[in-house]
């Protein structure tokens, strides 16, 4: 455990844990709150195993994801990283044929209870996809459209323009505010992904292979986006990239597929550990570039 | 650990009811069509059933004159349905040909600027309303072209006049569908094709039209559907003598223009007349319907996978 | 030597006679069947549109917009077809609108993919293709008979929004479905609900679609004129139409009426009323064009 947790500015909780809306606090309201000092870890999975119908698609997973760091899952392609990266923001619930056994908890609360709204976890749980998406809108209005629809109160050009500010996209759109998002360049489309989904001030941003539709000077863009970011925000990487999990990412979690064509956790640890001296010989094999 | 954050983040479910209520509404919005096509078999079924009181439904079906206002009554709907085949036949001739010549010219001689003087064309004729083309039919093609041609074999009303601008009428059904469909044939095939030294009319006659075919029969068969419930056309041109006659050149009564006379004239609600409207509509409704569900048919059951 | 068959000899060189002559000049000539056939059409919409033009523009003029059918052709005019034609359009747009819409977007958007869904889009398939004139026997026995409307204006509108519904719900679904899966990924992903992504995401991304498909069936329920013909459109109505009361009638039963009628005097009357009709077909797709552009200006892919 880092031993400047107590230090770890936290958020302030939401008065009566019933109110959706946002409730935004400048950067210099978070006080550290000695008392309550959060728990290391934000989600927290035991015994996943994911089926599409019959067929098992991750197999027996246990996991915990650290706040406030990076986490990146790696592994050969099909290994079932994105269906379980999709699972912690309930993504997957749009797949008819999906079952999941186990539980997975963020924040200690069961994220697949019966009373427990998928809509809700996606505000908690935010998500930027492999290629960018965004909506056929102005910038403005793409990253104001969460919180919109969250019910947010207070002032919307504000909060746009902080959420690009914390992007890193401010200066580049700040005066074509009402221009499509999709003018933009690659980077810069998923820049604006990004700005979007940390306006609604989700727990955790899960990122779906964010870099691999995008050159490499945009890639640096977005891992330098990243180790700012997870200063406030828990961040959960899936990718490809063995040099961008090496660069970026505190944890690294290395999956493949067995036999049975589930796929599993071989193993997961820090970052440097994992490349340098890996404990299993399957890791060993993937991180020099043997298979996968 | 203090105060565990369970109360912090809170997952439960909201406003679930409103989401139940737009849902609803719109499910109804999606259900009104099956409504429609109940209520329309339902009310023509009924009066057809009463209409069977009075008339026997085989010679009716099979009865090959047709006397709705004239004593002695007669009600052989052949008479009717073999004008509106007659009129049907001719647009055919006329649509099927152009429909498809022009089909594969967009689809596989024009360059992207001749499309787009081609493509407006077809959507003019396309949008004209058909009392417009009957009116072209009397004022122009009846006096001015059949008459010069036929002279005294053909009458201001024939089904010639009706079968022309329903042909015209169908074409750009013929050319859009089918064009769609040719378009459709991979690059690849086609290519294979002229690889091997095929001229351009062999790849279209051999490669993209089988590959097309499903597409090509669809459209036909939906451009006869329209043909035969083509009602303003008609019944301006091809005039109101039922007669079960196959010569274009005289005047018939097709099904649509025979519901039309009835409808204009004073006919009272229960009388026979006004029953056998509704026999003949639910004799063109079962062609049309027959007609459609064919054409569904052809598409799923002879569609090629590529 | 005698006793030792002869070798077979090398099988012949095949022998291809290409007859690229032939082949070729078989293609020129499909290749000017086709040209011949776009020009067959081209001249008939000339002759067409000059038949019409030549007959109907003397009798065009302001009293003939505003004035009143009257059995003396001098002194007719097609207002109350005119506005009979307008109010129409507005009633018919207010009805498909919400309907067509929503049925799309059920279909589309909620509806599970089973048996069911699938037999209501087969079912709206087929309700397109049936002849107008049917729908016009439906009206006449529900909204004029059952529902005892009276053959009046609305009863014509709904009739009409019957025959159009179909088309405008085909036209949105493609347009919903042609809306690419990540946008609707792209709103989840950010807490929104089913209705919230619909309305805010995938509607927004579709409209260009949905709008044209709507403006283009409200240029077609314009010229239809068979099942007005039989809900029991008037032939002479010289008062505006209300649309509850009242006899109605439209421009196509205004060219149906004096088309029926020999005289060349009535003749030209209804071509100068098909004159009117055109136009306002073709404004009407002006303005799909114009609002495609407007609603898609953020629209790239």
């Amino acid at each position: 455990m880092p031993a400047d947790l107590a230090d770890v500015p936290v958020r302030d909780p939401s008065p009566n844990g019933t109110a959706p809306s946002i409730k935004i606090t400048s950067m210099d309201d978070r006080r550290p709150v000695a008392d309550a000092a959060p728990p290391p870890t934000v989600v927290e999975m035991r015994g996943v195993s994911l089926y599409y119908g019959p067929f098992r698609a991750v197999r027996d997973v246990d996991l915990t994801i650290a706040r406030q760091r990076i986490t990146s899952l790696i592994g050969p392609s099909g290994c079932g990283k994105t269906t379980l990266l999709r699972t912690m923001n309930r993504m997957n619930d749009l797949v008819p044929s999906f079952r999941m056994d186990g539980t997975v908890t963020l924040d200690g609360r069961d994220l697949f209870a019966r009373d427990v709204d998928p809509v809700a976890v996606r505000r908690r749980v935010g998500m930027v996809f492999q290629k960018p998406n965004p909506f056929p809108k102005s910038i403005w209005e793409n990253v104001a459209f969460g919180p919109k629809i969250n019910g947010y109160k207070g002032n919307l050009d504000e909060l746009v323009e902080r959420s690009l500010r914390r992007a890193a996209l401010w200066d580049d759109v700040k005066d074509k505010l009402k221009q499509s998002g999709m003018a933009l360049s690659g980077g810069q489309q998923q820049r604006l992904c990004i700005a979007r989904t940390i306006a609604v001030e989700p727990e955790v941003i899960l990122m779906d292979e964010p870099c691999s539709a995008l050159d490499p000077r945009s890639t640096l863009q977005i891992e330098e986006l990243m180790a700012e970011l997870k200063q406030e925000f828990t961040i959960v990487i899936v990718t490809h990239n063995m040099q961008q999990a090496a660069r970026a990412s505190d944890t690294t979690v290395f999956m493949t597929m067995g036999d049975d064509r589930a796929g599993y956790i071989v193993e997961e640890g820090d970052t440097v550990g994992i490349f340098t001296n890996p404990q299993h010989q399957l890791t060993e094999d993937y991180v020099s570039g043997r298979f996968g | 650990m203090s105060e565990q954050t369970a109360g912090r983040i809170d997952l439960t479910r909201r406003r679930p009811w409103s989401e139940r209520i737009i849902e609803s509404l719109l499910f109804v919005a999606a259900a009104l069509g099956v409504v429609t096509t109940i209520g329309i078999v339902v009310i023509l079924a009924v009066q057809t059933l009463a209409f069977f009181q009075q008339v026997d439904p085989i010679a009716f079906l099979t009865g090959t004159v047709w006397s709705a206002s004239i004593q002695p009554y007669q009600f052989g709907v052949l008479a009717l349905v073999s004008g509106t085949l007659l009129v049907a036949a001719i647009a055919m001739l006329i649509g099927v040909p152009l429909g498809l010549l022009s089909a594969i010219l967009l689809a596989e001689y024009a360059s992207d600027r001749v499309r787009n003087t081609i493509k407006p064309v077809l959507e003019t004729i396309a949008g004209i309303p058909t009392i417009v083309l009957g009116f072209f039919a009397i004022n122009f093609l009846t006096p001015d072209v059949l008459k010069p041609i036929f002279g005294s074999a053909i009458g201001p009303f024939s089904a010639l006049a009706g079968g022309i601008v329903v042909g015209i009428l169908i074409t750009p059904l013929i050319a859009s569908i089918s064009e769609d469909a040719m378009r459709a044939v991979p690059r690849g095939l086609r290519e294979g094709a002229f690889a091997m030294g095929a001229t351009r009319l062999e790849v279209i006659r051999e490669v993209v039209l089988p590959a097309a075919i499903s597409g090509i029969m669809a459209s036909i068969i939906l451009a006869l559907s329209r043909a035969i419930g083509e009602t303003m056309a008609v019944v301006l041109a091809v005039g109101t003598f039922p007669q079960f006659s196959f010569n274009p050149l005289e005047s018939v009564q097709t099904m649509t223009a025979f519901i039309v006379q009835i409808v204009q004239g004073e006919t009272s609600q229960g009388s026979i007349q006004f029953l056998s409207l509704f026999a003949v509509a639910m004799v063109l409704f079962v062609m049309t319907f027959a007609l459609n569900l064919l054409s569904a048919w052809f598409v799923r059951r002879y569609r090629m996978t590529y | 030597m005698a006793g030792a068959t002869a070798a077979p000899s090398a099988p012949a060189a095949p022998r291809f006679e290409p007859d690229r002559m032939r082949r070729k000049l078989a293609g020129t000539l499909f290749y000017g069947a086709c040209l011949a056939a776009i020009a067959i059409l081209i001249l008939a919409l000339i002759a067409l549109l000059l038949n019409v033009l030549v007959s109907g523009v003397p009798w065009l003029s302001m009293d003939f917009l505003t004035g009143v059918s009257s059995r003396r052709p001098e002194n007719a005019g097609i207002w109350p077809a005119l506005i009979g034609s307008i109010q129409l359009a507005i009633i018919v747009a207010a009805i498909t609108f919400p309907l067509g819409i929503g049925a799309a977007v059920y279909l589309a958007e909620y509806a599970p993919d089973n048996r069911i869904t699938r037999l209501m889009q087969t079912n709206i398939g087929n309700l397109a293709g049936v002849p107008s004139i049917i729908y016009g026997i439906f009206g006449l026995a529900i909204f004029v008979r059952l529902l005892g409307l009276g053959p009046v204006l609305f009863s014509g509108a709904a009739t009409l929004s019957l025959v159009i519904l179909p088309l405008v719900i085909i036209a949105s679904i493609e347009a919903l479905k042609a809306v690419p899966q990540a946008q609707r990924e792209g709103a989840y992903a950010l807490g929104a609900s089913r209705w919230q992504m619909v309305k805010g995401s995938v509607l927004p991304a579709a409209a260009p679609g949905i709008m044209t498909g709507i403006i283009l069936a409200m240029a077609r329920a314009i010229g239809e004129a068979a099942p007005l013909v039989v809900v029991g459109a008037a032939t002479l109505v010289l008062t505006t139409p209300q649309p509850f009361e009242g006899g109605f009638t439209v421009l196509p039963i205004q060219i149906f009426n004096w088309a029926q009628r020999p005289q060349e005097a009535f003749q030209g009357l209804a071509a100068a009323t098909i004159i009117v009709v055109l136009i306002l077909i073709f404004l009407l797709n002006l303005l799909a064009l114009v609002v495609r552009a407007r609603l898609s200006r953020h629209i790239q892919w």
